[in-house]
């Protein structure tokens, strides 16, 4: 309006020249725009170098070193006695296995004729210190073969895996005391004659954790099976109880107070921290009941109650979408209500929210604060449960707790794994991702 | 198997009974049915309902009384032995600095101590029952056996042990006793009842009916028990230590022999700083992405970076953690710390946990929550509140600001205060990336500690649940779970009455 009347007429811009306010304008536009652009770009650059990240330092845990070596199994060593008798034989401890790969090292030296001496001790300490103990193990279970010899693959100790991984150099063993720069030449001169290899490493994905003193023996296999009897149990409880109260809110339940509590909290039990329904297994389970700490059990209740409204939620959600028409058919030809929901409804909603429960299953099986408050972190999950019984109730790991359990130890070899795992995790979350979606696209229906 | 269902329903003779009434109720389903038939004149057109219902009601009525009744003598057996026993306990086995929850801790764990060695037949059950501590070193051949006590056994610690087996052990002769009784009882009636006149249909919808209402209940009961264990817990937490201090003091110092500051206030501003510090992340960036996806974005960009913004939300936090872990805090310390090496040659930051670097992650955690609900309400907003923004001549951005913004706002807010309590929960990202040093500070290159990691620390390793540095875990966990359900609750109240606004 004051430019109308004002003396000076202000200048419109034409449709092909754009005025000073239509650029200033117009700029803000583009600025805008651009900001939503840089915010995703943001977004998805955060998604990329996370996904680098452990990528680029978890495919380490997946190779290991190795030393192939030629081991004399002497027998006045390991059976004095020679009648081959096991239980003579297992008085032998692992300590009494040590010599023998010091003379193996040794033998090797010389056949290959390698020039620079360190003592045969420093020479075998490049191998784990599980060696021994692997040599002592195929000795009891092939006894027949002591007097002869037998080539042996030897993890190599976690320096020596570090430095063909270049995690460890010359530099940072200055204070190291568990190897030497000699060592790393020694170890140099067995990489030349093809003695010491990086192979594939598939006890990480099937073996057990091992102690703080040999992070290159530690695998995920007795974690992952924690996991699995905790996912188990999870989908035992989760889904029939879920199913159940779903089909109860969503066809039956009157409207009335107490079926508006109901929704109203199992809404906000889906946002309660995961970690006090940790507080809650330790508390009722643990302390109350008496259930065995650091059981999968245990995890798989918890985490059944954690997973629960996300499963009534998408069940809910599945069985809304079917359209009434069925219900009312059902019931036209003489269905009761029930009939008409467990042999019509129900099977039509199936795929929905089987979708839903593995959807819930995938995040069950990424969480990890409550099972550190039911202890299945600081021990060694050394041996997989033999059975059953044995999987649900003795202590056990799971795949995340045990993620956490190696980015705790002060050992950087232990953080390799600790990536490794999480790609093994990852894995298995895609897969349960990638089912849910196929299931979806194939078998929902729309009506 | 039936090892299976003696660990977990815990004593052979629950899981014994569980196999037995289920066996009894099968049997009893075929049986019902066949009878049922037999009186219909082997015509099931005679019956009132299919001859399956028969065999169904059959089944539910044998089978679910008797397990109900086994669940809660199961659950409240252990409350009434341990009261029981409790009273028994004399002053003078209470030694000096130990309470009475810690003996009767010891109590259980020799009872379970003599149950393990009875069963792998290192003692039979007789001499077991007639130990005596002075002659006895129990300690050491329970430990042969793995279980491992606190301190040497005394007599009348021991006493009260036996005393809780011979009640556990009565416990359990007449919970077989009952159990039985009832599935029998139900297993005979069920049987009469199966006549071609009974309306079994109408009496196995009401049983069924009556179970879907039981497990719709389960979300109560878990809140109740959510509310109820914390609540005891914190009681017990309040009557060792001063609520003034835990609210209100300045200092959280936990010192494991006691006479510790345990004060939620510098906990409650780490996580506070944290949560603050990771909404400044995600708010901006989840904001921008919502409004470019749902307002500018063809349909091939919105269908591609969606689900891939998304993909953020489904990593777990343990990958988080271990993120900022080894990942933001080394870089952050490369920034701002090292002195002369450091990039900026500054030597502000020591270590590679932080307020910044738990913030940072948890705010790329963020992003997603923000974006997609953020997105659901800016598309909730009526297309003809835009149109008429742009018939007026407004640009897109003026329209997005001046229009559709001020009209999704309330519910924007609600989605905020949902990621600030997501923020607040959280576990994983803290544990590993914030420290344990609790301070009130501003500076955010400090490790600063925050609530969840306090309870972690609190409820993990040694505990004894008779001191006030583990029961303060509880009152912590009463404290966050108050303070999300507030957020939640007002967030998901704003967002509903913004729904209702354009619905």
């Amino acid at each position: 309006m004051t430019d109308m009347t004002s003396d000076t007429p202000h200048v419109h811009g034409t449709l092909l020249q754009a005025d000073a306010r239509t650029r200033k304008r117009n700029a803000a536009e583009t600025r805008f725009k651009f900001y939503g652009i840089l915010a995703i770009a943001v977004g998805l650059l955060m998604l990329v170098i996370l996904l680098f990240n452990i990528v680029s330092r978890g495919t380490g845990a997946f190779t290991q070193t190795f030393v192939t070596l030629d081991v004399a199994l002497v027998e006045d060593k390991l059976d004095k006695s020679g009648n081959r008798n096991i239980e003579e034989m297992k008085k032998v401890s692992t300590f009494g296995y040590a010599p023998l790969l010091k003379a193996a090292m040794t033998d090797m030296v010389e056949k290959t004729g390698m020039e620079g001496q360190i003592s045969a001790a420093d020479m075998a300490g490049i191998l784990s210190k599980g060696a021994p103990a692997q040599l002592r193990d195929y000795v009891l279970a092939n006894p027949d073969k002591v007097g002869q010899q037998v080539s042996f693959n030897f993890l190599a100790s976690s320096r020596v895996d570090g430095y063909m991984k270049g995690r460890v150099s010359r530099e940072s063993i200055a204070n190291d005391k568990s190897i030497s720069a000699e060592q790393l030449d020694f170890v140099d001169k067995l990489i030349e004659q093809g003695i010491l290899k990086k192979k594939f490493n598939l006890s990480f994905i099937t073996g057990a954790d091992a102690s703080d003193a040999r992070p290159e023996a530690a695998g995920m296999g007795v974690a992952m099976l924690g996991s699995f009897f905790m996912m188990l149990v999870v989908l035992v409880l989760a889904l029939p109880i879920g199913v159940a109260a779903s089909i109860y809110l969503e066809e039956f339940a009157p409207k009335n107070w107490i079926t508006d509590i109901i929704e109203v909290n199992i809404s906000n039990l889906a946002a309660v921290p995961s970690i006090v329904f940790g507080i809650l297994g330790l508390a009722v389970f643990i302390n109350y009941m008496h259930l065995p700490t650091s059981a999968p059990l245990v995890g798989g209740l918890v985490l059944t109650l954690m997973t629960l409204p996300t499963i009534i939620i998408s069940t809910r959600a599945s069985l809304k979408a079917v359209p009434p028409s069925i219900r009312d058919a059902a019931l036209g030809v003489g269905a009761s209500k029930m009939q008409s929901v467990f042999h019509h409804v129900l099977p039509l909603a199936a795929p929905g929210i089987l979708t839903g429960t593995i959807i819930g299953l995938a995040q069950a099986l990424g969480e990890t604060a409550p099972l550190l408050l039911i202890g299945m972190v600081g021990f060694i999950a050394s041996n997989p449960p033999d059975g059953i019984a044995s999987g649900l109730l003795a202590p056990n790991s799971a795949m995340p707790a045990q993620i956490y359990e190696w980015a705790k130890r002060a050992d950087p070899a232990f953080y390799e794994r600790a990536w490794g795992g999480i790609i093994i995790l990852l894995v298995f979350l895609l897969a349960m991702n990638t089912i849910a979606v196929i299931l979806r696209r194939r078998f929902e229906r729309r009506w | 198997m039936s090892e299976l269902f003696n660990g977990l329903i815990g004593g052979s003779a629950a899981g014994l009974m569980v196999i037995v009434v289920l066996g009894l109720s099968a049997l009893g389903f075929y049986m019902a049915r066949s009878r049922a038939m037999a009186s219909g004149g082997g015509d099931r057109r005679n019956l009132h309902s299919l001859p399956n219902y028969y065999g169904w009601n059959a089944a539910m009525l044998t089978a679910v009384p008797a397990l109900g009744v086994l669940v809660i003598w199961l659950l409240a057996q252990p409350m009434m032995i341990d009261s029981a026993v409790f009273k028994t306990i004399p002053d003078s086995a209470i030694a000096e600095g130990s309470s009475r929850g810690l003996v009767m801790s010891d109590v259980r764990r020799l009872a379970d101590g003599l149950d393990v060695i009875v069963e792998r037949g290192v003692m039979d059950a007789e001499s077991a029952a007639t130990l005596d501590a002075n002659t006895t070193d129990l300690r050491a051949t329970l430990a042969a056996e793995g279980v491992a006590l606190g301190s040497a056994v005394e007599q009348p610690v021991l006493d009260a042990a036996q005393m809780y087996r011979t009640q556990s052990s009565t416990g359990r002769f007449w919970m077989t006793v009952l159990v039985s009784a009832i599935a029998l009882l139900a297993f005979v009636v069920s049987l009469r009842l199966a006549t071609a006149d009974f309306r079994a249909r109408n009496v196995v919808e009401k049983g069924i009916l009556a179970l879907l209402i039981l497990s719709a209940s389960i979300a109560i009961l878990t809140t109740v028990g959510i509310v109820l264990s914390m609540l005891f817990e914190s009681i017990n937490f309040f009557r060792l230590h001063s609520w003034t201090d835990f609210f209100f003091g300045s200092t959280w110092a936990p010192n494991f022999r006691g006479d510790s500051d345990l004060s939620i206030l510098p906990l409650l501003w780490g996580t506070l700083y944290i949560s603050i510090i990771a909404l400044l992340v995600a708010v901006p960036i989840g904001l921008f992405s919502a409004i470019y996806l749902s307002e500018y974005a063809g349909p091939k960009v919105r269908s591609a970076a969606k689900p891939l913004l998304e993909i953020l939300a489904g990593i777990p936090t343990i990958v988080y953690g271990l993120f900022a872990l080894l990942t933001v805090g080394p870089a952050l310390v490369n920034i701002f710390g090292r002195g002369e090496q450091g990039l900026l040659g500054v030597e502000w930051m020591s270590g590679a946990t932080s307020v910044l670097t738990a913030g940072l992650v948890m705010g790329i955690m963020l992003i997603p929550f923000v974006s997609s609900l953020s997105d659901d309400i800016i598309n909730a907003v009526p297309q003809a509140m835009r149109d008429g923004s742009l018939g007026l001549g407004a640009t897109h951005s003026e329209t997005i600001r001046q229009v559709v913004i001020p009209a999704a706002l309330p519910g924007i807010v609600g989605a905020i205060l949902l990621a600030a309590s997501r923020a607040i929960g959280e576990t994983m990202i803290v544990v590993l990336g914030a420290g344990a040093i609790a301070k009130i500070s501003a500076n955010p290159l400090e490790a600063m500690t925050t609530i969840t990691t306090r309870i972690v620390s609190q409820l993990t390793g040694d505990t004894n649940f008779a001191s006030p540095e583990t029961l303060v875990a509880f009152a912590l966990g009463l404290t966050l779970f108050v303070l999300t359900l507030g957020l939640n609750v007002i967030a998901l109240y704003i967002v509903r009455k913004y729904r209702e606004q354009y619905d």
